[in-house]
């Protein structure tokens, strides 16, 4: 079968490094929405990209930079959801305005626009949703019909839904638990709507992701998905973020999620293979995998 | 890229190869250069050293490939990379267009693989010399990389130094993971290198406590970054003390000026950032401005008078 999408565009503009000010600090249920003043950031964003932060200050122990999705980039300013999964992504929900943080931005790849005159799909899992209120803004601008489905393991998980919901033309909610919208998993509200969808555009966790580009590949409908695979660096040296993607020739790479996405076709991902090295792999051979 | 101004020469060698600036990026820390054309002015810096290339195309280990730990880190890449072929097509015709200096580095499984590597390389534009990397903990047999046999690494070291053009320098880089570090650095010093890379990464592992497996794809993993620096600074100057007259490229979690010059005490007369890169991807040029000034404020006219100050 011949691939339904073309591999995301490199961003328009390079990133820069700077220290910027924290301007604000929210919390939104389960997360920390922080509002940093970085206007080179800001006009160079695209959606669907991400910026890099340092945590812990300039002798910190914690060396790896934390990539985190941008929400919005307006008037100078850029929006992250910040979710306390850990030491370094706790420090950065307690930044307070007046802190500084070190900043590296946009980087990846953004979503490519929707084909002429096609109704889009946005589908977010948990803050995944921050990723897609800036797409969510510029499909509308740009004359497409969008619907929204957001879901979450509970009704504090869920993201950005206030947001999506001013903009888009329809938001679906789906909670694991039937703490808020339906009870349920995404694809309760996704299998509904495909069926008038012209492209899917998903951000969230790799089992979700997966979930609605399967479904989507199966109605011959384009998807594109933005993955959150833990980087290292962020601006793609350190090579730990690969995953194995279908190039345009066909065959299969690793490759990497920072600077060759975090934006790839759904159906260019190999989701059964991630975390394993099959032999079809250009380089395999060389690593002693040889076809069965 | 902050220009610092100072009055010091900070110009240095690898082997007999003038380099303006002692401070290189590290192999397999900054892939082929390019990605940090943003963020550093590449034509200043000593030289670009690039991910250790092979003869063929690898798509290098599955993930997980990375941990984070106390201030450092754990890889298992598996030397990732496009081979000889496209890195001579691509990554070094780029640096050569924008006038970059690169030091490739090279790795194989065998003998012959290095001798082969080194040949195509002879005379490339912009290649200043080549890294022998006889010492990655991630390849097929672990700890059993050439580095730790004072023999097979002079094998490599000798195949390499015949096959190589004669006007690159050849650093062999040495693995910490030895009794004596002291005698692999003048096994391969006797069989040609015209200098020492050291260190690479050591030999770790990290458990994860909620699935109680090993964390990375490859079990174990490279260790580097600031956690490493001691152990770093030990073996460089082991080696100088020993061997005073050989040229050392001195790396392992350098992250600041201050942190570079203890290793230009040791005895380094250049040094490679690493994996600081990750978390500051002006790194580089960084260290070069702090070294520069940390010097000054020693009363240092040259960076050359530095090197192995601490000995004397």
């Amino acid at each position: 079968m011949s691939p339904l999408t073309t591999p995301a565009p490199r961003a328009e503009r390079p990133p820069v490094q700077r220290v910027v000010e924290v301007v604000g600090c929210r919390p939104v249920d389960a997360y920390v929405e922080l509002t940093l003043a970085a206007p080179e950031i800001a006009e160079r964003a695209q959606p669907g990209q991400f910026v890099a932060f340092a945590v812990g200050g300039e002798t910190s122990a914690l060396l790896l930079r934390r990539s985190i999705a941008i929400s919005t980039a307006d008037d100078g300013l850029v929006t992250v959801v910040v979710s306390a999964a850990g030491p370094g992504s706790a420090w950065l929900t307690e930044r307070r305005p007046g802190d500084t943080v070190d900043v590296v931005g946009p980087l990846g790849r953004p979503f490519p626009p929707a084909p002429p005159g096609a109704r889009a799909l946005l589908v977010a899992g948990g803050y995944g949703a921050a990723a897609l209120v800036g797409l969510t803004t510029q499909l509308k601008a740009a004359g497409h019909a969008v619907d929204a489905v957001a879901g979450a393991a509970a009704a504090d998980r869920l993201c950005s839904v206030q947001e999506l919901t001013g903009i888009a033309d329809t938001v679906a909610v789906t909670t694991d638990d039937g703490s808020s919208g339906r009870q349920g998993l995404v694809t309760l509200a996704v299998d509904e709507l495909l069926p008038d969808i012209g492209v899917v555009y998903a951000c969230g966790p790799m089992p979700m992701l997966r979930a609605v580009a399967d479904a989507a590949t199966a109605r011959g409908i384009p998807s594109y998905v933005a993955v959150e695979e833990s980087m290292a660096c962020g601006i793609g040296v350190c090579m730990t973020c690969v995953l194995p993607i279908v190039g345009e020739d066909g065959r299969t790479r690793f490759s990497r999620s920072c600077v060759e996405g975090p934006v790839f076709g759904g159906d260019r991902v190999r989701f059964d293979d991630v975390g394993s090295l099959p032999w079809d792999v250009v380089g395999a051979d060389a690593m002693g995998v040889v076809a069965p | 890229m902050t220009v610092v101004e100072t009055a010091v020469d900070m110009s240095t060698s690898l082997g007999a190869v003038e380099i303006p600036s002692p401070v290189l990026t590290a192999s397999g820390c900054s892939a082929f250069g390019g990605e940090l054309e943003p963020f550093v002015d590449l034509t200043a810096i000593g030289a670009v050293v690039t991910k250790s290339v092979q003869l063929r195309p690898r798509s290098g280990r599955p993930t997980p490939r990375m941990a984070e730990t106390p201030s450092g880190m754990l890889n298992s890449i598996g030397l990732q990379g496009p081979g000889i072929d496209g890195l001579l097509a691509e990554e070094l015709p780029w640096l050569a267009a924008r006038g970059v200096r690169s030091f490739v580095s090279i790795a194989g499984t065998r003998v012959e693989d290095f001798a082969e590597l080194a040949t195509r390389l002879r005379g490339v534009p912009g290649v200043l010399g080549l890294e022998v990397n006889i010492s990655c903990p991630n390849v097929e047999s672990r700890g059993e990389v050439f580095a730790c046999d004072p023999v097979a690494a002079s094998d490599v070291v000798a195949a390499v130094r015949a096959a190589a053009d004669p006007a690159q320098p050849i650093y062999a880089k040495l693995s910490p993971d030895v009794t004596d570090i002291v005698s692999v650095a003048r096994a391969v010093s006797d069989a040609g290198a015209d200098g020492l890379s050291m260190i690479n990464t050591l030999l770790g592992l990290v458990i994860d406590p909620d699935t109680m497996k090993p964390v990375l794809g490859g079990v174990t993993g490279g260790l580097s970054g600031p956690a490493i620096r001691p152990v770093a600074l030990r073996c460089v100057w082991q080696v100088h003390q020993a061997l005073p007259e050989v040229p050392i490229l001195g790396m392992g979690g350098i992250r600041t000026g201050l942190d570079a010059l203890q290793f230009i005490l040791a005895g380094a007369s250049a040094v490679s950032v690493g994996t600081a890169v990750f978390n500051d991807p002006s790194a580089v040029a960084r260290v070069h401005d702090e070294l520069a000034v940390a010097l000054e404020q020693r009363g240092f006219a040259a960076l050359r008078e530095a090197v192995g100050y601490a000995h004397r």
